[in-house]
């Protein structure tokens, strides 16, 4: 089967298509020049930048008026695929809004899916995804059996987002059909929880914080060295669960993936959750007690020492430079 | 108010995982576990039928052998009863799959007014399984809830954003999907692990529901190739002796990062 059709769910945030949304669309485009992105929501002002990126067509569905997409935007997919435009292949990214659209449109397709992928190769009979798996030391390729369209998603970075320099794409809408019962879940209201510095998935230098700092009042120390350094705090899933941090600080498979130039580990012990999202770090560098910790199986640089000294000695010195 | 949680029973996620050398399928054979993360799930129908009037709240697993161990930890926490769908012809089952064989054993255990899962499972985490219940079932859904109230048919939650999160509202029934650290779990009491052993758990196959092309039969997809990915080289590791802090400074000095 050749690929000579590709959709990619396409997200924008503040008027511009989301970085993800570029990754995805620059991998699209790799494996066939038929590539259009589907919108959940108003295009007009994502339509250049999606066409750059390798769009050459944007379905749009219009603004959802507070409807959760997973019901509204698999629905008005399917009922594009119904009227005759069948993709191979439907890219999402895995995120909130990702998980939920193609987990009801493989329902209304009967169709299998494959998450949590990083690749996706075209095969000699089909389509084929790569996963990591045991903490990213092993990789699964699995493939599709079947007919498509094939539903697979991405974790954030795993491919390179680049300007194919294309025309902006035309938008054609695709209205969202009656979507009954299930479709009643309505947003009432929107809460941005503030965060200042760069953003922990963009960010250069990147300070995580776990167990290891022993209370929730000791993760200012991770708040003050990732100021210093101009980078974004950080946290492992064990703190997030004990509510010291919000989850929006969570590096990890159920959290966020970061690629930064430099990682510090400041008591996070590396369990496999936690490796899978920040592994790809350029330079790692790790704060431990415990030398036996799986993160130092990682580290460029790994301190056998205790965080409550290591880092306030740290921070004062880098103050004193100012 | 009528609860059902859904929780999966998995392998001990101390021990490390394998895959089964023919057919790729992750190992989950011995002695299975309740999934830490429906714990979570447990523990919020309890309180959530506690706060509206009472009622039952049961549970629906898919398991091999019949493997009860990880339900009996969810009944030993309050749950009433359960229903364990175990069937040789299930091994392989895709998500998809998952959520048809769970909603058929939700439908027969009668009217549920709140379907409640895990985000995820922490074995295999396709993480699609709620709400792809919520789809076969034709209910609204709200996943990766952190805050849940119901008032009279209405439910309303907090959902997590990529930003922060977004206040739902909902009517019933629905399938909710929890995160961890919305409640804390409690830890079953003696009382209740011994009333747990007597609480009935009916056991069914796929047929019995209904449910056909199960298993490796009914999966679109198929393991291909396994690899090891390529290891990242380990680095220098120093004990600290007090001035470990300025190995740190030179490191990120020679980065040009200060």
């Amino acid at each position: 089967m050749a690929i000579n059709n590709i959709w990619v769910f396409a997200q924008g945030a503040d008027g511009v298509p989301t970085t993800g949304t570029l990754e995805l669309l620059s991998k699209a485009r790799s494996l066939t020049s038929n590539v259009a992105a589907f919108v959940g929501g108003d295009a007009s002002s994502l339509a250049a930048v999606l066409g750059e990126y390798g769009a050459t067509k944007v379905y749009a569905t219009g603004d959802l008026g507070g409807k959760l997409p997973g019901p509204a935007v698999s629905a008005a997919m399917k009922a594009v695929i119904d009227g005759g435009d069948t993709p191979n292949v439907i890219f999402f990214p895995q995120n909130y809004e990702g998980r939920d659209i193609i987990a009801r449109l493989s329902v209304k397709l009967d169709r299998t899916v494959l998450t949590n992928n990083i690749d996706l190769l075209e095969t000699a009979d089909g389509v084929a995804a790569t996963t990591p798996i045991f903490g990213g030391n092993t990789l699964v390729t699995t493939a599709f059996t079947g007919n498509g369209p094939h539903l697979v998603s991405f974790r954030p970075k795993s491919f390179a987002a680049e300007s194919a320099g294309g025309a902006p794409a035309s938008v054609v809408t695709a209205a969202v059909p009656d979507t009954g019962a299930a479709g009643a879940a309505k947003v009432l209201a929107v809460h941005v929880e503030a965060s200042t510095g760069p953003k922990l998935d963009e960010a250069d230098v990147v300070v995580s914080g776990g167990r290891g700092l022993g209370e929730s009042g000791k993760y200012g120390l991770v708040e003050d060295l990732a100021k210093l350094l101009k980078g974004a705090p950080g946290a492992s899933r064990a703190i997030v669960d004990a509510g010291w941090v919000p989850y929006s600080y969570q590096v990890g498979q159920t959290g966020k993936v970061v690629k930064p130039n430099v990682y510090i580990a400041a008591g996070i012990s590396g369990a496999t959750q936690h490796m899978v999202g920040m592994k790809g770090s350029k330079n790692i560098i790790a704060i431990n007690k415990d030398k036996e910790a799986p993160i130092f199986g990682v580290a460029d640089l790994g301190i056998v020492g205790d965080v409550h000294k290591v880092l306030p000695q740290l921070i004062d010195l880098l103050k004193s430079r100012g | 108010m009528n609860i059902v949680v859904c929780v999966k029973q998995i392998p001990d996620p101390a021990t490390p995982g394998a895959l089964d050398g023919s057919s790729n399928a992750l190992k989950r054979e011995g002695k299975l576990i309740l999934d830490e993360s429906d714990g979570y799930g447990v523990e919020m129908a309890l309180q959530l039928a506690a706060a509206n009037g009472g009622g039952d709240v049961s549970i629906v697993s898919m398991a091999p052998n019949g493997e009860v161990s990880g339900m009996r930890t969810a009944l030993a926490m309050g749950a009433a009863k359960g229903i364990l769908v175990s069937d040789p012809a299930l091994a392989g089952s895709d998500a998809l799959t998952t959520a048809k064989v769970l909603a058929a054993a939700i439908t027969k255990m009668g009217a549920a007014d709140l379907i409640i899962a895990a985000t995820e499972s922490s074995d295999g985490y396709t993480g699609t399984v709620p709400e792809q219940l919520a789809e076969v079932l034709g209910l609204p859904s709200v996943t990766f809830a952190k805050k849940v109230e119901i008032s009279g048919s209405t439910l309303k939650a907090d959902r997590q954003t990529e930003s922060g999160y977004d206040e739902v509202q909902c009517p019933l029934p629905a399938v909710i999907s929890v995160t961890a650290g919305v409640v804390e779990p409690r830890y079953p009491s003696f009382k209740g692990i011994m009333a747990a052993k007597s609480k009935p758990i009916d056991t069914v196959t796929a047929s019995d529901l209904g449910v056909t092309a199960v298993g490796w039969a009914g999966a679109g997809q198929k393991v291909v190739q396994v690899t090891q990915a390529e290891a990242r080289k380990a680095g220098e590791i120093v004990e600290d002796d007090g001035n470990a802090f300025n190995k740190i400074v030179a490191y990120l000095e020679n980065l040009k990062v200060i």
